[in-house]
């Protein structure tokens, strides 16, 4: 047993933390640098962080742990570009043996829990591109029922319906939600060679619990560096709000929160390679209901630390919050993940409320 | 590529947890849980001997007093094992060992760490007074220079388990003519002696076992028996509490597991029988007990890089207390209407007594002022 990170897992830390530093937003005008942002996109590329999860015969070129590792360092400086949406569809994509598309995101729900499960043209009930660029063509894979499992298949908006796909108006100002516009076609994904089965399913969602807890500790990693930056420097009665025990013990307990999310997220991007795919998801759902209570609580501190500043657009304080609203909802919050801990371990039946 | 993350066991890890398992479950005393029943107290030091001549106590403390030399991480093991098993906790005596292989002399750590780490001695803990709980360095316990003796006088409380202790570790004061974080020093004093006398303390849930007060007065000690040097005593005092606060070092770990699986038990037996906020305060105590256990692999394993103990344990402290009071609430809610009915309870008494583990050991708001100030930087108050 040691979980320490390895050198080369340490090295690449440092690396996606120097590189989101240096492209990520500075403040809440750099979100609308497309420049910079399309910089930043293709440093994340050019560093092959989006392949991760590729792979042959099956097994994925990366861990989920290396993931996990960029996913936190992106949200540190709550960098704006596409990353976990991208990583879970590649990671989709292998496990049906087909070549990941470059860009491609998996479609959601409207509830953004279980990836978009449809049969025929997408109708009614919208489909949810999530983590994907935020304008231009979508793609996304989506599941189409079949015998016992899934058959993988993509919906596409390009041309001139891509035209009719909306920009995002999501909550999250760092990371894309965009709707497929109804009338897309569905297109099958040809080169897949395996039927998606439950296992495949509770695998791929016990990475994406892993991805949304880790971009939470990342969050709250960054919103307590400025918050903490900010109790030192911001002056009142003639001396720094930072040495109010007041405001110190609620940077100290959102510092203890942070340390237990970093816990806990850790263990299911190592299960998700290692470990059953019951009992992997187990692990992310645990992550993700303590990374969602947390990074709320360490988020509002954050607000309240800044003061009336702190709950203006101009501050970057919301954008944290903001992207942990997602990361929260993303795959299922709290009370979701404790429904399914009820289930699993108090052997609460199906619709008992 | 070096070695990866690996929440696995090796092979030698795997080995000693399978014959681990073999072993508790044929010698499990299935005492109650130690914060709810006097019987655990009275019985801990036969648990103590038990585990220690079978090979599982003192995993990671030098084999030359009686330890193994493994890494730290058996240590987790031991108490994930425990704790599936339903078996009490180890005892708590980590803080102590590291106090006296920290400072004391190559005499003292020969004469008192075999008898401390194999149970044959027992000890207790005298740092507390009446008028010295968070601010420690203004205790008024006198130590004075007799001929090769030292002479005690003062009243100590929360010395934990004092009734049954052969040695008192037990912090006084030297020169009173000094700041008072200098005149300070540390003793093993003796306990069967005449000059002392106790005094148990009743705990808000009835226990008495597990805590009481000592009174000295005119006992003696050594001067040999000094742990560190004269005036070194705050020191000493604050490489123990330091790793007092450690979840990894008081094994509370097992504890706690214990309990949220106790209560997942009840509602799987009848899951109707409890309303939709009794299941999720179960289900959270799972995920805050879970959070524990990993948080301790982890910070087990960062000491392979032989990080030292410091202010870090403050933040474990913290969470430690807040499993402790998430699992203490789950209880309360899941006993419903027997915890007023009913001052026997269990569910009831592990709520009151997870109360005091924001008090123990340092309080919640000394542990933020550490964290705050020397973690965070903040400017001190």
């Amino acid at each position: 047993m040691d979980i320490r990170d390895t050198p080369e897992q340490a090295e690449l830390r440092r690396t996606a933390r120097r590189l989101a530093r240096e492209l990520g937003p500075r403040n809440v005008r750099d979100l609308d640098d497309a420049e910079r942002r399309a910089r930043l996109a293709a440093a994340v590329r050019d560093a092959g962080w989006l392949a991760l999860r590729h792979g042959a015969d099956g097994a994925p070129d990366a861990s989920g742990v290396e993931a996990a590792i960029i996913a936190e360092a992106l949200a540190e400086p709550v960098a704006d570009v596409p990353f976990a949406g991208p990583i879970l569809a590649a990671d989709l994509a292998r496990r049906a043996g087909a070549q990941p598309i470059d860009g491609a995101v998996t479609g959601f729900a409207a509830d953004l829990i279980d990836a978009a499960v449809v049969s025929g043209p997408v109708t009614g009930r919208p489909v949810l591109a999530v983590d994907t660029a935020p304008q231009g063509p979508i793609a996304a894979y989506v599941l189409v029922p079949e015998g016992d499992g899934y058959r993988l298949a993509l919906v596409r908006s390009d041309g001139a319906v891509a035209d009719a796909a909306p920009p995002s108006r999501g909550t999250d100002l760092t990371r894309a939600i965009r709707s497929l516009p109804a009338g897309v076609r569905v297109q099958p994904v040809p080169d897949q060679t395996r039927r998606l089965t439950r296992d495949d399913l509770a695998a791929w969602t016990a990475l994406g619990l892993a991805l949304t807890s880790a971009d939470m500790v990342g969050v709250m990693r960054g919103v307590l560096d400025v918050s903490v930056a900010y109790a030192k420097e911001r002056k009142q009665y003639g001396v720094a709000i930072g040495s109010f025990q007041a405001v110190q013990h609620l940077l100290a307990e959102a510092r203890c929160l942070l340390e237990g999310a970093s816990s806990a997220a850790l263990y299911p991007a190592w299960a998700v390679d290692e470990l059953s795919p019951d009992e992997a998801r187990a692990a992310g759902r645990v992550a993700k209901a303590y990374c969602v209570r947390a990074v709320r609580t360490v988020c509002e501190t954050a607000v309240q630390v800044h003061g009336g500043i702190g709950n203006t657009w101009d501050c970057i304080v919301h954008v944290y919050l903001r992207r942990g609203l997602l990361s929260s909802w993303w795959f299922g919050d709290d009370g979701e993940q404790l429904r399914h801990i009820e289930r699993t371990r108090l052997g609460v039946p199906y619709g008992l409320s | 590529m070096g070695c990866p993350t690996d929440f696995r066991d090796s092979p030698d890890e795997a080995a000693f947890r399978s014959r681990l398992r073999a072993w508790i479950a044929e010698h499990n005393p299935g005492l109650p849980v130690s914060s709810t029943d006097d019987e655990y107290w009275a019985r801990q030091a036969e648990w103590h001997t038990a585990l220690y001549d079978a090979g599982f106590f003192g995993l990671s403390w030098p084999s030359r007093f009686g330890g193994y030399d493994l890494p730290p991480v058996y240590d987790v093991i031991l108490d994930e094992e425990l704790a599936a098993a339903g078996a009490p906790p180890r005892p708590s005596l980590g803080y102590l060992v590291q106090g006296i292989t920290t400072h004391g002399s190559e005499e003292v750590q020969q004469r008192f760490l075999p008898g401390l780490i194999s149970g044959r001695e027992r000890w207790c803990q005298g740092f507390s007074e009446p008028d010295a709980g968070s601010d420690l360095a203004s205790l008024s316990t006198t130590a004075t220079r007799d001929g090769d003796d030292y002479v005690i006088h003062g009243h100590k409380i929360w010395t934990s388990y004092s009734d049954v202790a052969d040695w008192c570790f037990l912090l006084a004061r030297t020169d009173p003519n000094v700041p008072k974080h200098k005149g300070l020093s540390a003793f093993a004093v003796p306990m069967r002696q005449p000059g002392i006398t106790q005094y148990p303390l009743r705990m808000i849930n009835g226990i008495t076992r597990e805590f009481g007060q000592v009174v000295f007065d005119g006992a003696r000690v050594p001067a040999a028996n000094m742990i560190g040097k004269p005036g070194e005593g705050w020191r000493v005092a604050m490489t123990i509490v330091s790793h007092e606060r450690e979840p990894s070092e008081v094994g509370y770990v097992a504890r706690y597991v214990k309990m949220a699986k106790d209560l997942e038990a009840m509602v799987r037996a009848r899951p109707d029988a409890f309303r939709s906020d009794q299941r999720e305060a179960v289900a959270w105590a799972h995920v805050q007990a879970e959070m524990l256990r990993l948080h301790v692999r982890r910070r087990l394993s960062e000491r392979l890089d032989g990080l030292e103990h410091g202010p870090g344990g403050s933040i474990d402290k913290i969470l430690m207390t807040w499993v402790e009071q998430t699992v203490g609430a789950a209880a309360l809610s899941v006993a419903g209407s027997r915890a007023v009915v009913d001052s026997e309870d269990v569910g009831l008494k592990v709520y009151l007594y997870s109360r005091a583990q924001s008090v123990m050991g340092g309080t919640s708001q000394i542990q933020k002022n550490i964290i705050a100030t020397r973690i965070l930087g903040l400017p001190a108050a």
